[in-house]
């Protein structure tokens, strides 16, 4: 049957596609099980070493301490920019607001290697500082504003006007009525920024090279790990545990945007 | 109207979104206590202007009074008005409870006396056991009367209300109506209330205003305004209306006889237009007025021959509508169905005679005068 076999080979598409774009996620976490230092068949044994190597690794939490401030700043600095700068596009009326609204988005289509090289040279060059992890919390902010207002933005178009309005009418000002009412109802949308944010700036690699200094990010770090051999399965259990963070964050993301309160609910019928 | 009467003054308004005049150069008064009711289609400006007196638009020129205050600088928090929202704009992240305190913040009372008024709101509205409800549990007419609770708890000097009902099914808006009707009689709040629908404004109101492309047209009661419309837009927005174009050819005592071209010459009541001779006018019979039989009526009263070109029937009446030599519009006439007959035959085509008594038309000044 024609039809049937139409079938069969979109599937056999769809199968090949998600082996290529997991297998090598999947060959990470099981390699970092692998008893021996070679990523290579067969497999010589199952051990947790790695994962305890990487645990008593000086270098490696230095690293990771120095990523997790770097994304907790950034996010909420992001987050706050983008919640106001939707709040603004959405709500007001200014004369030449596409153009603003696309050249805050403008970043996320603009190679980070450019950013990363044009920051490098503003800093030393013009403003004469050395690379520390505030050059890269200010990179990595250029960075997530437009995701965070993309979040927003999207998060605030099926809010009705309405229920702000009806919070002054009720006799609360304008600064009450953000809170009591527009920030309850954007929370999910908040979080979701916060957490796309960390994300984000956690596994960003151009930049924190360019601008790290002395303070390696995580991404940087391993990434001059790569060059000792015997390193090499460390960070591969390093990555596994990343990866369960990340998946598990932005799924976490997800969920509290898609449930959260509906804006929506409270309106017709 | 005395300076007294009015409590909210409306003075020279106009608000204009950069070439639209939604409210062009608008002044009256609405009374203290009053159920007043803006009418009109669509786009006619109802809207802004409730609005405005919400505080939610700044008028383009011109200024609202409300209890002889001045509203111009007064930002919509410190208004003594309250709205209810077309689509109720309940509160989704607070239960029924939050939502009717919610307006009850500013007056800080305590926590006893809140939960008090809430109760006494919620026992109004035939709510009582649905406090902790979420705005996603209740039904259309449930959303409707916790927002008029949560704008009347707050004591204002005006509660406004955009379509409140426009979201209804036809059953439930009726009820609605006179809920509200009796509800506004028993707090004595001054009611401005905007609706396109005709037959709700009738209903409700002390008065009307209708309105069209920013102006107000005629304000008076229902039975003014469907009885007597100062113009042709009225008459024909208000109800359904038969017209037909002419000019006077003489004036006797209090009434006028109208040359309508092939129609004939047709007599009506001068009324206070102050219609001389050779004016050009619009003759106005609302159908229910008109009679039709299938041979020429006696004399007295105004009568036209046609043909009857269809008929509908209506259950409680039949409308029929009747070609006339001369005129563009069929003339429609509605018919009470006071005696049980089954048989609704076809007299499509039928010569037929349309008659009225002289005192049922009203005379309008021609359109384009």
């Amino acid at each position: 049957m024609v039809g049937q076999q139409k079938l069969d080979s979109l599937f056999l598409y769809g199968v090949i596609y998600l082996i290529f774009i997991y297998a090598p996620v999947i060959l990470i976490v099981i390699f970092s099980f692998n008893d021996g230092i070679y990523v290579a068949f067969p497999f010589k044994g199952i051990t947790v070493k790695w994962y305890y190597d990487m645990m008593h690794n000086a270098g490696l939490g230095k690293a990771l301490k120095v990523s997790l401030k770097i994304g907790v700043v950034v996010s909420i600095v992001s987050t706050v920019f983008g919640v106001l700068g939707a709040k603004a596009v959405m709500r007001y009326h200014m004369p030449g607001i596409k153009t603003i609204v696309f050249l805050i988005m403008l970043p996320l289509v603009i190679p980070t290697i450019v950013f990363a090289i044009g920051l490098l040279m503003i800093l030393t060059k013009f403003i004469g500082l050395q690379p520390t992890t505030w050059s890269v919390i200010a990179g990595h902010v250029l960075l997530c504003v437009p995701f965070s207002m993309a979040v927003m933005m999207s998060r605030l178009q099926g809010f009705d006007k309405n229920l702000e309005e009806a919070s002054l009418d009720l006799g609360q000002n304008a600064w009450q009525t953000f809170w009591r009412v527009t920030f309850p109802l954007a929370m999910p949308g908040i979080l979701a920024s916060f957490l796309l944010c960390f994300t984000n700036s956690f596994d960003e690699y151009l930049i924190a090279a360019f601008l790290s200094g002395n303070d390696a990010t995580l991404p940087v770090y391993i990434f001059s790990q790569l060059r000792f051999p015997n390193r090499l399965p460390g960070t591969l259990a390093l990555g596994s545990c990343i990866l369960m963070i990340s998946f598990a964050i932005v799924t976490f993301a997800e969920w509290m945007r898609r449930k959260g309160v509906n804006p929506d609910s409270g309106m017709g019928i | 109207m005395t300076a007294n009467d009015s409590f909210i003054a409306i003075r020279n308004l106009s608000k204009h979104f950069g070439s639209v005049k939604a409210v062009d150069d608008i002044s009256f008064d609405i009374r203290r206590g009053e159920f007043f009711s803006l009418l009109g289609p669509s786009g006619c400006g109802k809207t802004t202007l409730l609005r405005i007196l919400a505080g939610f638009e700044v008028p383009t020129q011109g200024e609202v009074l409300i209890d002889n205050q001045p509203m111009a600088t007064v930002p919509p928090h410190l208004r003594p008005t309250n709205m209810v929202f077309q689509n109720y704009a309940i509160f989704p992240h607070l239960d029924v409870k939050s939502n009717i305190a919610y307006g009850l913040r500013k007056k800080r009372l305590s926590k006893e006396e809140t939960a008090r008024t809430v109760n006494a709101a919620l026992e109004m509205i035939k709510l009582r056991g649905y406090g902790n409800r979420r705005a996603d549990q209740l039904s259309g007419g449930q959303r409707q009367r916790v927002a008029l609770a949560r704008a009347l708890v707050c004591k204002p000097k005006v509660l406004l209300l955009d379509e409140p009902l426009g979201a209804l099914d036809k059953k439930l808006r009726e009820e609605m109506q006179l809920e509200l009707r009796q509800l506004q009689r028993s707090v004595g709040i001054t009611f401005v209330f905007v609706t396109h629908d005709q037959e709700e404004a009738l209903t409700m109101s002390d008065r009307i205003a209708v309105m069209s492309r920013g102006r107000v047209l005629q304000i008076d009661n229902s039975a003014r305004l469907y009885e007597a419309p100062n113009c042709r837009e009225v008459a024909d927005f208000i109800g359904t209306m038969n017209f037909i174009d002419g000019s006077i050819a003489a004036t006797e005592n209090g009434y006028a006889v109208i040359d309508a071209g092939r129609v004939g010459q047709l007599k009506a009541p001068r009324g206070d237009g102050g219609f001389q001779r050779n004016n050009r006018v619009t003759l106005a019979i609302r159908p229910e007025k008109l009679r039709i039989e299938a041979s020429r009526p006696g004399n007295g009263g105004n009568f036209i021959a046609g043909r009857l070109g269809a008929q509908a029937y209506l259950g409680d009446r039949s409308h029929f509508y009747v070609e006339v030599p001369g005129l563009d519009r069929r003339i429609a006439v509605a018919a009470q169905n006071v005696t049980r007959n089954l048989e609704f035959g076809d007299n499509a085509n039928r010569e037929v005679w349309v008659s009225w008594p002289v005192e049922s038309g009203v005379l309008l000044p021609a359109e384009d005068a």
